[in-house]
């Protein structure tokens, strides 16, 4: 079935959710996210794939929100930043962040936690390599580099 | 981004249809979305071929060699324990290449159809040599990263990381399109930009990468991949080199020797393998090759450095195999 140019209905389950959005075949899963979904924890920053702030999960793995198409995305799943605290309990990663001060400015840190949350599934118990190869990915401006290993290492410790 | 309409069709038969009609081809997106925001790449229509069955994953039948779908995502090829022990050089060329998100989503086709990285080339508002303008830029300008042999118009250089552990492999690919199919070897599948041909790959319009095909002979080889950045992660090879060898006895046979990073192509000299042939790949050889590898290189004001940096990765590469 062609699509577009124009929008077109695009159901996918957003952090658990099913839900049908509008958009043209050539806006991004990031600008609909934040755009037409309000999920706005989900940061915009280089728009072109090299800075890893707009990093999410669909079907479970990371990848980066802006270069991938919305319509690309039907009938998938996609986790964000605002889905994977429980029941008002912060997710372990999140926890782990606050306790290992893993941000200063706090741009970065959505992306960087969604990339260490799709490392834990993988891997449940990290080295400081295998957290430092996740989030090679995810740039840091700040330099919070240190603490974002160490919380990405005891979030493996919590899990386990 | 310009508007386009969008199909992800399930059979490769309906792909190849809107192939034909100018529909250009969308895998992981990690270089076309990018090409498509700078407007280097306007596509009316775009065909999603991730829906398609059949293309992806990887078989290693005995005596058939390995087979790689090109739909494959390149953290599939990456992740698996079973491939990295039929051909282990494939894990060390991916390691470093980009980063998790990016092979994720990029696949082994696309990978091999990226687009160079130079920077006039990716400058919407500068028509370069190779989008059709009247001169190369980066010959008298910034050429910190460009071609340092090969090149004639246009100095780019091959930018992946997966293709000369592939080459060192031996690797055919598998294309198909509405008129047919055909199998060539990958090495073909490159050009470096001259004369009219102001173009980095050899496909032909309405064609598709379905699979790459390692022979099983090729698969007996020691190999190695390294790679020198300007940090320690997500980065483009300044300077890469894969290189294969089957060791008999200290002895090298079969040996590959290719690089990234210092030309428009993957870089290759058949002299450079052939003295080679019979050594033990110790210091002198090594240097031999080196030598050989790099004869004729034309360093521009800014990338004499590649040329020492190649000459050592070649050395430390080789040592390698017989280490």
């Amino acid at each position: 079935m062609l699509r577009g140019p124009g929008e077109t209905d695009i159901a996918l389950t957003v952090n658990g959710a099913s839900v049908t959005v509008r958009a043209a075949p050539r806006r991004t899963l990031l600008d609909t996210l934040r755009e037409t979904l309000a999920l706005t924890g989900t940061k915009k920053v280089c728009d072109e794939g090299t800075c890893g702030a707009c990093t999410i999960l669909v079907d479970g793995r990371p990848v980066y929100s802006c270069m991938t198409l919305a319509v690309a995305c039907e009938g998938k799943a996609v986790e964000t930043i605002e889905g994977i605290s429980k029941d008002g309990e912060l997710h372990p990663v999140q926890r782990a962040f606050i306790d290992a001060d893993a941000f200063q400015c706090g741009f970065c840190t959505p992306g960087q936690i969604m990339s260490i949350v799709a490392l834990l599934r993988e891997n449940a118990a990290p080295t400081e390599d295998d957290v430092r190869r996740a989030v090679a990915g995810n740039l840091c401006r700040c330099g919070a580099y240190p603490n974002i290993v160490k919380a990405g290492v005891s979030a493996g410790k919590r899990k386990s | 981004m310009n508007a386009f309409s969008y199909a992800r069709p399930r059979a490769l038969a309906e792909a190849l249809r809107m192939l034909r009609n100018g529909a250009i081809a969308l895998a992981g997106g990690t270089d076309l979305v990018g090409l498509m925001k700078d407007g280097l790449a306007r596509p009316a229509s775009l065909v999603d071929l991730t829906g398609i069955e059949g293309l992806r994953g990887w078989s290693h039948g005995k005596g058939r060699g390995l087979r790689i779908g090109a739909l494959t995502p390149l953290v599939e090829l990456e992740t698996s324990d079973a491939l990295a022990k039929t051909m282990p050089i494939l894990r060390e060329s991916l390691r470093d290449a980009a980063t998790v998100q990016l092979r994720t989503m990029g696949t082994v086709g696309g990978n091999l159809l990226q687009r160079n990285r130079c920077w006039y080339f990716r400058d919407e508002g500068t028509v370069c040599w190779l989008k059709g303008g009247s001169r190369c830029f980066a010959i008298d300008g910034e050429n910190r990263y460009h071609a340092i042999i090969g090149a004639q118009e246009c100095v780019i250089v091959s930018p992946s990381d997966l293709v000369p552990a592939l080459l060192a492999y031996d690797a055919e690919i598998a294309l198909t399109s509405s008129r047919g199919t055909r199998q060539m070897k990958l090495a073909d599948l490159f050009v470096a930009p001259h004369g009219r041909e102001r173009r980095e790959h050899a496909l032909r319009p309405g064609e598709l990468i379905t699979e790459v095909r390692v022979p099983e002979a090729a698969l007996a080889r020691r190999g190695t991949y390294l790679k020198a950045m300007d940090r320690k992660a997500w980065s483009f090879a300044l300077v890469s080199v894969a290189a294969a060898a089957k060791i008999e006895r200290g002895v090298a046979r079969d040996v590959r020797l290719i690089m990234g990073g210092v030309a428009p192509v993957p870089w290759r000299v058949s002299a450079a393998e052939k003295a080679l042939e019979g050594t033990t790949l110790d210091d002198a050889a090594c240097a031999d090759a080196a030598d050989r590898v790099l004869a004729g290189a034309t360093p521009l004001r800014d990338n004499g450095y590649k040329v020492t940096l190649a000459r050592e990765l070649v050395r430390r590469a080789l040592r390698s195999l017989v280490a």
